[in-house]
């Protein structure tokens, strides 16, 4: 997050600034209480909406708790039963790898060298060229993802797009969604992701400054050269921040491939997210789905903590 | 450039050519999305429509097919960005102008509360709407879509609060004034700006989104346009896709009009990139 750490904050009488720390004296705790009484309604707010689901989420994965029959009345607790049951359906450990998949294919390397690409090219582009790009890429990310979802959709259908621009030049394409439903998923979510990278990118390369380019090329440092020693070594920093987004951007994928496949053939495209939609409402194994939804948060805290720590966002 | 020497006049001729081509691919479904609206035999493939007529557009725009959603979708989206930014504002302002224990831990939640996959949690957060007998409730699901639009909100709130000056407050304290006169009356009115970026950005998330109000919202007349696109494709899906495609852009209209609009503001397409850029 870029923002500016300024000093002239108004440091008269409040906290470190002033001489006598009044931090440990009643009345030091009693304006640090006043004042932090505006943060009250976030607190409540975050603590019943987000922090509540996270922990009955915790606890919800550890009952037999189903939407439906008896169990819908009163869960009981079942201890580890939902995960043993978990890592022994098939389905899981299958859905794992797709969500690995998914998320080096279509984010780590199809969004992040795209829109890196795409940032590169652009500087050296027309006018033109570089705006006409811009507005299609920036568009397909711009708009809902339902929309987003339906276009794909269309685009990789049997009867879709692809196949007519396919059969106009004598090739007859596949079934995408069917036969290669993991595929057309990817695709369809570099497309509509990789403009976040890109404006990360173009952003970040503005930022470069152009001497020292020159003055390598001066030297005699071909493109590729330049590219790899220079510019993306002084663009790291919105490398590593912007590849953290996105894998957390791509892990909290549902409606893409709940519209374009519902997971299918099967649970061919079940990434987590999917599946636990259709373990809990679909197969009403609500403590099922819970236990997959408990695990995706972990992995999503566990991205979330490396992080943070590893880019110290500025919080002051 | 002054010397375009012949590699560099050809790394632009390169550079324009593999552009557009990318271009290009990303533009193929959104075009099918333009020419099927217009289209009234329209199918899933880019085609050129026989003769182009808005019937698919005065098709959809009826009470039950576009305009309830749409209103729904705007009372949802409205109240959400509503709620997030005054909540917003009252937790950015201590934030911001005092230094207190509470800053640093609570920062570092809302940060990582930006982080969660909040699609992981909406098994949870359903069995937890049913507990408090909040499924299809409007306010409930405006609560919700507001607490997880939060976190960027109070970052975003926060660092446009750090860029207003002090002074003014400063005169403002001497003469008197309490936390909250100061922060209504002198803060806000000069951070307006910003806090129409973050309405606007919280709007175009609320907006956007299917998963919450489909798995929390049930009935028809409740639901929002995002989750009635989806059950108008499930029930005419295979024989209406230019009414599909009319009322996908009737929906799409207002958070790219939205987006073109703070992009303007913020100058340049990069700014909401850049707002969460490291």
């Amino acid at each position: 997050m870029a923002i500016v750490v300024e000093d002239v904050r108004p440091v008269a009488g409040s906290g470190r600034g002033s001489a006598p720390r009044p931090g440990r004296s009643k009345v030091g705790v009693r304006r640090s209480l006043v004042r932090s009484i505006p943060l009250v309604p976030a607190i409540v707010l975050l603590a019943i909406f987000l922090l509540g689901p996270v922990l009955s989420s915790f606890y919800g994965s550890f009952t037999d708790a189903s939407l439906t029959g008896s169990a819908a009345q009163g869960a009981s607790f079942v201890g580890f039963a939902n995960y043993a049951e978990l890592f022994a359906d098939p389905d899981f450990p299958k859905s794992i790898i797709l969500t690995l998949v998914f998320l080096v294919a279509s984010a780590i390397v199809g969004q992040n060298v795209i829109g890196l690409g795409l940032a590169i090219l652009m500087r050296s582009s027309s006018r033109f060229t570089r705006g006409m790009v811009g507005t299609f890429v920036v568009t397909a990310w711009v708009l809902p993802e339902i929309v987003a979802s339906f276009a794909a959709y269309a685009f990789f259908n049997d009867t879709g797009t692809l196949n007519t621009l396919l059969g106009s030049v004598g090739l007859e394409g596949a079934n995408w969604l069917y036969a290669t439903p993991m595929l057309a998923v990817i695709l369809a979510n570099i497309w509509r992701g990789t403009a976040f990278s890109m404006l990360v990118y173009s952003a970040a390369l503005q930022d470069v400054p152009p001497e020292i380019t020159e003055s390598a090329e001066v030297d005699g440092a071909r493109g590729w050269q330049r590219l790899a020693f220079i510019t993306v070594p002084m663009i790291r920093r919105s490398i590593s921040t912007n590849l953290m987004l996105t894998t957390l951007q791509t892990l909290s994928v549902f409606t893409l491939i709940f519209v374009m496949t519902g997971g299918g053939p099967g649970t061919d495209s079940s990434t987590l997210p999917v599946l636990a939609y259709q373990e809990a409402f679909q197969f009403g194994k609500l403590g099922f789905g819970t236990a997959i939804a408990t695990i995706l948060l972990l992995v999503g805290a566990v991205f979330s903590v490396v992080y943070l720590r590893a880019l110290k966002p500025e919080v002051d | 450039m002054g010397m375009t020497s012949p590699s560099r006049r050809s790394l632009r001729t390169v550079s324009n050519g593999v552009l557009l081509l990318v271009g290009i691919a990303f533009a193929l479904p959104l075009v099918w999305l333009v020419l099927a609206s217009v289209d009234e035999r329209a199918t899933l493939s880019i085609k050129l429509p026989g003769a182009v007529s808005l019937q698919n557009f005065v098709d959809v725009m009826t009470p039950e097919k576009a305009f309830v959603p749409l209103l729904n979708s705007l009372v949802l989206s409205g109240g959400c960005a509503l709620i997030t930014v005054v909540v917003a504002v009252l937790a950015a302002y201590p934030l911001s102008r005092y230094r207190m224990r509470i800053n640093k831990p609570f920062l570092y939640g809302v940060l990582f509360g930006t982080c969660l996959p909040i699609t992981a949690m909406m098994v949870p957060v359903y069995s937890l709407f049913v507990a408090f007998n909040l499924i299809d409730s409007m306010g409930g699901t405006i609560l919700f879509l507001a607490a997880t639009s939060l976190p960027m909100a109070i970052y975003m709130t926060k660092s446009f609060m750090d860029s207003v000056p002090v002074s003014l407050e400063e005169a403002a304290w001497m003469d008197g004034a309490s936390m909250m006169t100061t922060l209504m009356r002198v803060v806000v009115p000069l951070m307006r700006p910003g806090l129409a970026v973050v309405f606007i950005f919280v709007f175009i998330g609320a907006w956007g989104n299917f998963f919450v109000p489909f798995v929390l919202l049930l009935s028809p007349d409740k639901l929002p346009a995002a989750v009635s696109i989806f059950a108008f494709f499930g029930q005419y899906g295979t024989v209406a896709y230019g009414q599909l495609a009319a009322f996908s852009l009737l929906y799409s209209v207002p958070v790219i009009t939205l987006y073109v609009f703070i992009s303007r503001v913020l100058g340049g397409s990069s700014a909401l990139a850049g707002a969460v850029k490291g």
